[in-house]
């Protein structure tokens, strides 16, 4: 059991707002990760689940059960820190022991459970270390080791990759992807990388400025964006907005388009300008083209384009996967649907 | 900066300083080792003549020698203990968000300022005193016999008011290594549901471990050589009973005029002095490694 339901939920830290009334069901089992840019509340809304942060008011139910003011132990949660929160003069067998002492848990228990973690986590060779002599990576296995023994009903996560190196962040990715699809337990998961979003996620849900702007599946939110904030922060490179001279008779002022919707075509396109800077990845380039009126578009080419820098260029887009947004950023119904 | 050359020339730089530091300490130990095998008294002058380690064989075997080295120990001790554990109990204190904590952190520091001397008189004659002190004027309010502190429990006084002196040293120390604690591993605590008391001795405990021992080592080298709070309170008495070898040695040397026993009571203390360094590395130093 794991389901975790936020009824009205706000934060004030002194007067200051920091989490708007807020609504967000969790469904048992699942893998929820919150984003937004930074300082938006995604850390303050965990800490508070995870009953570490009081509420200001509205309601936290875990389980079916009223929990507001349950203080963090009686919560059944387990939380991963970006720190890690090692103990660091503990051994790694003790600091996962530590939990199940707390809770006077047998200690033939203990030891078959920390035995079990180690093989899941592959801590074997490390727990009679000191968190001091292990690498990041091996922390990060630590703390989530020290996580899974009390069994909670679901798992909280702040940042816990941010401090790792780009190779081995893919690897702990797809390990807490894994550990999610075997136990089974809801995971709760913060981040600001978009691509762990997008890769971990069963939803996702996009935060702004202490309110949810939208909750969904990835591709959900990346083909059908509720408006223009969720539409630029979903996707990498950023969609193109393109400011429209006019309004349209429906009421859209901007068009979106994701630089990989984008045509190159050799006749005349709906935008025409000149190729700035071109970065090849191998796979696919990126290329940023000067349009006059407009600006600067991205545009995502095949990884062998030919186009250099200062060549001109003609852009065309599929209708049906042009976003149109009216004056308060709101997406219209798209013109293929209509 | 680490080129051999510039070792050399550092080294070389440094030298004079090195001479003068080591001439400052090895010619008075050097006198005082000298004075320690002669028979010199202040009151015969120009009889001194060289006695072996009969200053020594006096000064050990002195029944004074074993009542006052044990009194050093308990002064030691004692005044460590209430330290450590009441500098702990403050430091958490002030770390509170209290009203004004900026205010009470300067207030409780005050007392390090305040010269032993002073601080033993104000002791002595304001609060210890058993006609005029606060104490006594306490203790016959509520009805009970005021205590002669300095008659019936001079030792005890004395750590009182040492300890006293040196608690704000121990609480601000602790205080600080409290505030470099990891607000995230207490949060982690929280969560795996460790009570305040778990809290303290697995968390707190262990990240002060080396802020005490810090605490220890300091104060031990100053509390071995304790001297004005005794003069201005108990001069050592009654009897032997508040005296410690660093008050011994003053009593030998300048009160019986017996240079030569002074400075053999001189170098068995710098001996003690030494052990207890021993000691106390071997069993805590290991805490400030790493
Ligand atoms: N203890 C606090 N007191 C006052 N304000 C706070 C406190 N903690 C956080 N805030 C404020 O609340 C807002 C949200 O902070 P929070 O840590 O939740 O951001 P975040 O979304 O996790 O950002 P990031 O991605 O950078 O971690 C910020 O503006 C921050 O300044
Ligand atoms: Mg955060």
């Amino acid at each position: 059991m794991g389901s975790i339901t936020l009824k009205q939920v706000t934060k004030n830290f002194d007067e200051v707002n920091v989490i708007k009334p807020l609504d967000l069901e969790i469904r048992d089992g699942e893998f929820i990760v919150f984003v937004g840019p930074s300082g938006c509340g995604k850390s303050t809304l965990l800490r508070m689940i995870a009953g570490l942060e009081d509420t200001t008011s509205g309601n936290i139910d875990i389980d079916g059960q009223d929990a507001t003011s349950t203080p963090p132990a009686k919560r059944g949660l387990a939380m991963v820190f970006q720190s890690y929160a090692l103990y660091p003069h503990m051994s790694v067998r003790n600091n996962i022991a530590f939990p199940l002492k707390r809770a006077k848990v047998p200690a033939a228990e203990i030891e078959q459970k920390i035995a079990s973690a180690a093989k899941i986590l592959n801590l074997g060779d490390y727990l009679d270390r000191k968190p001091g002599q292990l690498s990041g990576g091996q922390r990060q296995r630590v703390a989530i080791g020290r996580a899974i023994v009390r069994q909670p009903s679901a798992f909280l996560f702040d940042e816990p990759l941010s401090n790792l190196d780009a190779s081995l962040r893919v690897n702990m990715r797809l390990e807490i992807s894994e550990l999610h699809k075997s136990l089974k337990t809801t995971m709760i998961y913060v981040t600001h990388d978009q691509v762990e979003a997008m890769t971990m996620a069963d939803r996702i849900a996009v935060f702004n400025a202490g309110i949810i702007e939208q909750v969904g599946t990835p591709l959900e939110l990346y083909q059908h964006p509720v408006n223009r904030f969720v539409a630029g922060f979903i996707g990498s490179p950023k969609m193109n907005f393109i400011e429209l001279k006019q309004t349209k008779e429906d009421g859209a002022t901007c068009l979106g388009v994701r630089p990989e919707h984008f045509q190159i075509t050799t006749d005349a396109g709906i935008w025409s300008g000149k190729v700035g800077v071109v970065e090849h990845l191998g796979s696919e380039t990126f290329l940023h083209v000067q349009v006059d009126g407009i600006g600067t578009l991205t545009v995502k080419a095949n990884g062998d384009c030919p186009l250099s820098y200062g060549d001109d260029i003609s852009l065309s887009a599929d209708q049906s996967k042009i976003l149109r947004f009216n004056d308060q950023g709101i997406t219209l119904p798209s013109k293929g649907n209509q | 900066m680490a080129t051999t050359h510039s070792r050399t020339l550092a080294q070389f730089m440094l030298f004079p300083s090195v001479v003068l530091l080591l001439a400052w300490m090895i010619v008075p130990l050097c006198m005082t080792l000298y004075f320690s095998f002669l028979d010199y008294n202040l009151l015969s002058p120009g009889t001194e003549e060289f006695i072996g380690f009969l200053n020594y064989e006096f000064f050990l075997t002195d029944p004074a020698f074993f009542e006052s080295f044990f009194n050093t120990l308990l002064l030691v001790g004692g005044v460590l203990l209430i330290t450590i554990c009441g500098g702990i109990g403050l430091a958490i204190l002030l770390d509170q968000a209290i009203w004004g904590r900026n205010y009470v952190r300067i207030m409780v520091l005050a007392p390090f300022f305040v010269m032993p001397t002073v601080s033993a008189l104000v002791w002595k004659n304001m609060l210890m005193n058993p006609v005029n002190g606060l104490f006594a004027h306490f203790a016959t309010f509520i009805g009970v016999d005021p205590v002669d502190f300095f008659a019936q429990i001079p030792l005890l006084s004395i750590i009182i008011i040492v300890s006293w002196q040196w608690l704000p040293f121990a609480a601000l120390i602790l205080l600080t290594a409290i505030q470099s604690l990891d607000r995230e591993q207490l949060e982690a605590a929280d969560l795996d549901g460790a009570g305040p008391f778990s809290k303290f001795f697995y968390i707190v405990l262990p990240h002060l471990s080396r802020a005490i021992t810090a605490v220890i080592l300091i104060e031990t080298i100053f509390l071995l050589s304790i001297f004005a709070e005794i003069l201005v309170t108990t001069s050592g008495g009654p009897g032997y009973e508040s005296t410690n070898i660093t008050y011994l040695i003053y009593t030998q040397s300048l009160l019986q005029f017996d240079v030569g026993g002074g400075s053999a009571g001189g170098i068995i203390a710098v001996i003690i002095a030494n052990i207890v360094a021993i000691f106390l590395m071997r069993l805590i130093g290991k805490n400030l490694e790493g």
